[in-house]
């Protein structure tokens, strides 16, 4: 980053008169990228802003008002959300479908990812291949069945049903890139530990699982926001169940107010929180987990 | 405590204890069979767990879903094309599939120039990491949440009322008439498709931005030595060695915006014109219509078929240079 901005600052333009025509000419610069940040950054404000003004202040000014005295700023819409049917009983259920989602799909992951990366068997190729191809499939083309089947040995609208339904969907690409991961390990190390008489697992256990947590880490977050975040899963299985997530509700709750919709600016928020969190305090593996991502959908 | 609490509790520890037992049983019983079989028969029992969760999940259910396409409501009686019949021929779904070739144009188009616009721009300033932030922030913001977010921002309050949405207020500020912008349609296609450039081009600017980095500053500094204008850099130079990865972060929108949901489902659910095939699939599957949801779902896989062979030759490209 810095080789490339250096090249920039040519040499023989440092004088003062010719620092301060620089400063000139890359005044457009600044100001587009001043106007693309806050496009980018504006939307999120004004939401944040709103949900702490009166309910009926949404409906009857902008949120740029509470910028000025008086703000007039409540906590309302929290105080109604939580009291709104569902929605305090919804953040726990997000919590419960996404953690052991996650772990589940991570874990299992991990051991197919050692397996493709470390072990040699017959049809290795076409296994992985399938599961390469798997990563685009869109999951709508599995839903009538899936849900059949649920319906059939009776847990849809449980949480093992969308646990298993995330898992199924989440490992392809999962299994992906931990055998890449683990798969670009010092094949040295491996090598002398079988020679030093380790077994699979403790080369599995010891090696492999050790030196892989950056990417592991990477790959919990990547998964739990995934969960935390998804509609569509949830909506398909969990029909009208108690245990359905907060996006589910809060879609539910949107989609059924024609007006007077305003206090789930506080929901949105709420949901939004967590992944926002995680998101400023571990950047660096969310963005990790991004970019590994690129052939994923 | 809440039963519910338990169940989860018991699945986070459970299952990878299950896991661990599952491998140290099997470890137990290859032990047992003669050494030279063990190696054969171990990676079996490792990837079992998720090549079965691929077929029961993902493999089996697609094809089961092509079955149901050509088979009446209830499943049993063999109906040959007609449901693809209805979907080419019924206006509904030929709408949708519209939205959709919007959605792949626009979106796919304006998120990748703009996640490039973004890395070369962002590359020249001292606070890159900030922009960055500002760009990537909607990214981790869920499709509920941001539609939430941008109900706000395209919220219409008629004319000569006070403007409550910020578009509006912006645009009447300037002296327009405020205009429903999800609700003409002329517009709510392209508000909803803008909701989805708005998420994903900090994904695409961060891919492109990292390949940006790689290009070697000497190779541009001859550029500009030899008198090449900064645009005729990017472009002879910059963009022709950004090429793979713009085609990479490319398919991965296509993809996305093929299979996209969230967004008009929330917003608009599909009212005023603006639905897609995904959320057409889904009305479908919860009035029951399970043969023309797993018509609609088939079209979509078909469509989406050609990305996977590319995908996976990409894939065997990488291989091959391991």
């Amino acid at each position: 980053m810095t080789a490339a901005t250096t090249t920039l600052s040519r040499p023989h333009s440092a004088t003062f008169t010719g620092q301060a025509s620089r400063r000139v000419r890359r005044l457009p610069l600044h100001l587009a990228i001043w106007v693309i940040m806050a496009i980018w950054l504006i939307p999120t404000i004004g939401l944040f802003v709103n949900s702490f003004r009166p309910i009926a202040d949404m409906s009857s000014s902008g949120w740029w008002t509470a910028l000025f005295p008086p703000s007039r700023l409540t906590i309302e819409s929290y105080q109604t959300i939580m009291e709104t049917e569902g929605v305090a009983n919804s953040i726990l259920n997000s919590l419960l479908i996404a953690i052991p989602a996650t772990v589940i799909q991570v874990v299992i992951a991990t051991i197919a990812g050692y397996a493709f990366a470390w072990m040699n068997f017959r049809g290795r190729d076409v296994f992985f291949l399938t599961i390469v191809g798997l990563m685009v499939v869109p999951i709508q083309a599995t839903l009538v069945p899936v849900l059949k089947m649920f319906n059939a040995i009776g847990i849809a609208g449980t949480f093992l049903a969308v646990w298993l339904a995330h898992t199924g969907y989440g490992l392809p690409f999962q299994t992906y890139m931990l055998r890449n991961y683990i798969g670009g390990l010092p094949k040295a190390i491996f090598e002398s530990a079988e020679i030093d008489g380790a077994s699979h697992p403790m080369r599995f256990w010891q090696i492999a699982v050790p030196m892989s947590v950056p990417v592991i880490a990477a790959n919990v977050i990547f998964v739990f926001l995934g969960v935390w975040n998804d509609l569509l899963v949830a909506l398909t299985y969990m029909g009208s169940s108690p245990n359905r997530p907060m996006t589910v509700i809060v879609t539910q709750l949107v989609t059924s107010f024609g007006g007077g919709w305003q206090f789930l600016t506080a929901a949105a928020v709420v949901q939004m929180a967590l992944p926002l969190a995680v998101f400023l305090f571990l950047q660096r593996y969310f963005v990790r987990g991004i970019s590994a991502g690129a052939v994923k959908g | 405590m809440d039963d519910r609490i338990i169940t989860a509790l018991g699945a986070v520890i459970g299952v990878p204890l299950l896991l661990g037992g599952y491998l140290w049983v099997t470890e137990q019983l290859l032990a047992r069979l003669p050494r030279r079989v063990q190696p054969t028969v171990r990676p079996y029992v490792w990837v079992f767990p998720a090549v079965a969760f691929a077929f029961v999940f993902m493999v089996l259910p697609a094809i089961n879903t092509v079955i149901l396409s050509f088979l009446d409501r209830r499943g049993t009686t063999f109906v040959g094309l007609d449901n693809y019949v209805f979907f080419f021929t019924n206006p509904d779904t030929i709408a949708s599939l519209k939205n959709n070739i919007l959605w792949l144009v626009f979106f796919t188009g304006f998120s990748v120039i703009g996640g490039l616009l973004c890395a070369i721009l962002f590359d020249r300033i001292r606070y890159e990491t900030l922009a960055k932030t500002a760009v990537f922030l909607p990214l981790p913001i869920s499709a509920v949440a941001s539609s939430i977010i941008w109900k706000f921002m395209y919220q219409y309050d008629p004319p000569g009322a006070v403007q409550t949405g910020t578009l509006n207020a912006a645009i009447g500020t300037l002296g327009f008439d405020p205009v429903a912008w999800l609700i003409d349609s002329t517009t709510n296609n392209f508000a909803l498709i803008f909701v989805g450039i708005w998420t994903a081009t900090g994904f695409a600017m961060t891919i492109i931005s990292a390949s940006l980095k790689s290009i070697a500053a000497e190779l541009l500094e001859a550029a500009r030595v030899d008198g090449a204008s900064e645009l005729r850099v990017l472009w002879t130079i910059v963009v022709p060695l950004l090429l793979p990865t713009l085609t990479v972060v490319g398919t991965t929108l296509t993809i996305q915006a093929l299979r996209v949901f969230d967004i008009p489902y929330v917003l608009t659910s599909g009212a005023y014109g603006t639905d897609v095939i995904a959320s057409q699939m889904f009305t479908r599957l919860q009035n029951g219509q399970y043969d023309r949801a797993s018509t609609v779902a088939v079209v979509l896989l078909v469509v989406i078929i050609p990305l996977m062979l590319i995908n996976i030759r990409r894939f065997r490209q990488q291989e091959e240079i391991r």
